[in-house]
């Protein structure tokens, strides 16, 4: 048997990576600085969908991003690395949400989608540490979830039920659960594969339409009119019927009253070096001062 | 009507830090704007439960005692909450940013359309004014709303401090970390009340719908979060072996070793021991920061901290800059000597 596998990927400014130009002078943040990159624990979320595909063979993986055109890319590296199909949910309409007000527009593009037996994305992204849009986009669809989840250790396609091995605070606990749900995946479960070479050759002209330069689109539309694999579709907020007041800011509850820079406040500091003197002076101070016993 | 809420997580039928720490923020929050402080434990053999939480002042527990309510799992504890919501509208929310309090939070969240900001640094009560665009005569159009909740926490990797604010929707929902508030007994005998709810009525039985088939649960494996002392190692230290330098130094100076994210990302020290906003947050009377650079959601999470000393070979380090004391050497230099110059003079 086979099944219906949604992967939900995002296209994160790389914060691991936050290097002294981060920073405009102005103290705004400086997005050009920072590479985009594939929400990594949305590639150990991949890695598990392609492991029900080995297991299920003739299932089918379609991953859903939200974001600005140029978000297609983590569309493309997933077909590079298994995955069968991508949409791309995009329009200035979408832009300033929170997470509730992504939870609905993406779980609208899933309900487009419509087949499905399991939703499967990252915990948490790197841009924002929420992990709630995982669990907010189960209660949109009416199903439940399994978070923090560190391997899928079986799955019965009779029974429609699940058996997946979760983190908790301060262990480790395995669950069953009714198909379909949805499942965030740590970024302490299996790394997700390479990529793999042929499907790199077959995928790699893949685009969305709004991706495609304006000198190239009618030759770009062409390939794809002959290829249909390699269009990915490209959705606004029309094409998921979505209520207008419940998307990017209109929908969003929460606001930024304010945003602070960081900027370190220098203490008065007594600077030593590591020499056998200095680091003796300093033991030596800390043991009369009973700040050490 | 209008309270604050807190929900109570429980491991078995203990009410953990955390949910403590978050009933005394409450209770101040409730103090500030003059409303009731209000409590949920959910879970199973809870009788005698307010006993571990009035004396941090509330004065209304509700208790949800049914089998199927322990261990946790998201469909039941939501349904409890929003249910329990829609009759009490309350005003704010808090909960642990655990893993039970963010698989639930959102849930709740989004089935109530409420505001939910996770892992929040400080909670405060401010006035709030939103600007909600221009009117016909192009002035700008703006709603003032008093007494709202600020749920200040670190974002876009920690380079930023945001303060987020949702004044048009209930409750004000905010998860915390263990260990950001301190929690704090106001008073032995408070007297609140109890209210014993029937679970049936909040919770379907179809909502029962996930098992749990096994569960460990072990004891933190260490003292991190209490100990007086904290020799805090960062990407500097190397490697794993490095790290066991640490380890030295603190069983000298009874200390516990905490790391940094980037320092654990790289193996060099196990998860449990992060310190930072996605950690664990210290407040030590001594810190040591070795070859910790000092990204600001690590200095989140032991910035309080009393006497702080950052050993570092680059003078330009940002933990410097909060440093009481700045030892320009590296970790294999000066680690050693601090173990030999204590051992000497200790006696």
């Amino acid at each position: 048997m086979a099944l219906n596998i949604i992967v939900l990927a995002k296209q994160v400014p790389d914060t691991r990576n936050v290097g002294p130009d981060a920073m405009t002078p102005e103290g705004t943040i400086n997005r050009a600085a920072l590479p985009a990159v594939f929400n990594p624990e949305d590639l150990n979320a991949l890695e598990q969908a392609l492991r029900l595909k080995d297991q299920f063979p003739g299932s089918t993986i379609s991953v859903v991003t939200m974001g600005l055109p140029k978000s297609a890319e983590v569309v493309r590296e997933s077909l590079y690395r298994g995955a069968d199909a991508g949409y791309v949910v995009t329009d200035r309409c979408l832009g300033g949400a929170d997470t509730l007000a992504t939870s609905y527009t993406l779980s609208q593009a899933i309900r487009k989608i419509g087949n499905f037996d399991i939703i499967l994305g990252g915990r948490q992204a790197i841009d924002g540490d929420t992990a709630q849009v995982g669990p907010q986009i189960a209660e949109k669809l009416g199903l439940t979830q399994v978070t923090y989840a560190e391997e899928i250790l079986s799955l019965d396609e009779k029974a429609r039920k699940v058996v997946i091995k979760r983190h908790i605070d301060g262990g480790v606990e395995t669950v069953e659960a009714p198909l379909p749900l949805v499942v965030t995946v740590n970024g302490s479960a299996a790394p997700c594969r390479p990529r793999n070479a042929k499907r790199v050759m077959k995928y790699k002209n893949a685009t969305a339409p709004a991706e495609r330069p304006a000198d190239k689109a009618e030759a770009m539309a062409a390939l794809v009119a002959e290829k249909p694999y390699l269009n990915i579709t490209q959705w606004g907020a029309a094409d998921i019927d979505a209520d207008l007041k419940q998307v990017g800011k209109a929908g969003s509850p929460t606001n930024v009253k304010a945003v602070v820079n960081i900027v370190f406040k220098a203490k008065e500091s007594r600077t030593m070096t590591g020499s056998d003197s200095d680091v003796e002076n300093l033991m030596v101070e800390l043991l009369n001062e009973k700040i050490i016993g | 009507m209008n309270s604050v809420f807190v929900y109570c997580e429980i491991e078995g039928t203990t009410v953990k830090d955390v949910s403590l720490e978050l009933l005394t923020k409450g209770r101040k929050l409730a103090n500030t704007l003059g409303v009731q402080l209000e409590c949920i434990c959910a879970g199973a053999g809870l009788d005698g439960i307010e006993k571990q939480v009035m004396k941090y002042g509330v004065d209304k527990v509700h208790v949800f005692d049914a089998p199927g309510l322990f261990p946790y799992t998201s469909n039941p504890h939501t349904s409890v909450l929003v249910n329990l919501f829609k009759e009490e509208d309350p005003q704010i929310c808090l909960m642990g940013a655990t893993v039970i309090g963010r698989d639930l939070g959102p849930r709740v969240s989004s089935a109530l359309f409420s505001g939910l900001t996770a892992d929040c640094t400080e909670l405060e009560i401010d006035e709030f004014d939103m600007n909600c665009g221009f009117d016909e005569n192009k002035k700008p159009i703006v709603k003032h709303f008093d007494n709202k909740l600020m749920q200040i926490r670190p974002a876009f990797g920690g380079n930023i401090v945001a303060t987020i604010v949702n004044p048009e929707h209930r409750p004000q929902m905010a998860t915390v970390r263990e260990g950001v508030m301190k929690k704090e007994i106001l008073d032995e005998n408070y007297k609140g009340e109890v209210v014993r709810h029937d679970v049936a009525k909040y919770v379907p039985e179809c909502e029962y719908v996930v098992k749990v088939i096994d569960r460990h649960v072990e004891a933190a494996k260490h003292n991190l979060k209490g100990s007086p002392i904290v020799i805090d190692g960062g990407f500097g230290v190397g490697s794993r072996e490095n790290f066991d330098m640490l380890f030295e130094l603190a069983k000298e100076l009874h200390a516990e070793v905490g790391a940094s994210r980037a320092a654990v990302d790289a193996g060099f020290a196990d998860h449990d021991r992060q310190i930072g906003q996605t950690g664990i947050t210290v407040r030590p009377k001594l810190i040591i920061c070795c070859g910790v650079s000092g990204a600001i959601q690590h200095i989140a999470g032991m910035q309080d901290s009393g006497i702080i000393i950052s050993i570092n070979n680059d003078p330009n380090a940002p933990i410097n800059t909060i440093a009481d004391y700045v030892i320009n050497g590296t970790v294999e230099e000066v680690v050693p000597k601090m173990i030999k110059y204590y051992k000497k003079n200790s006696k």
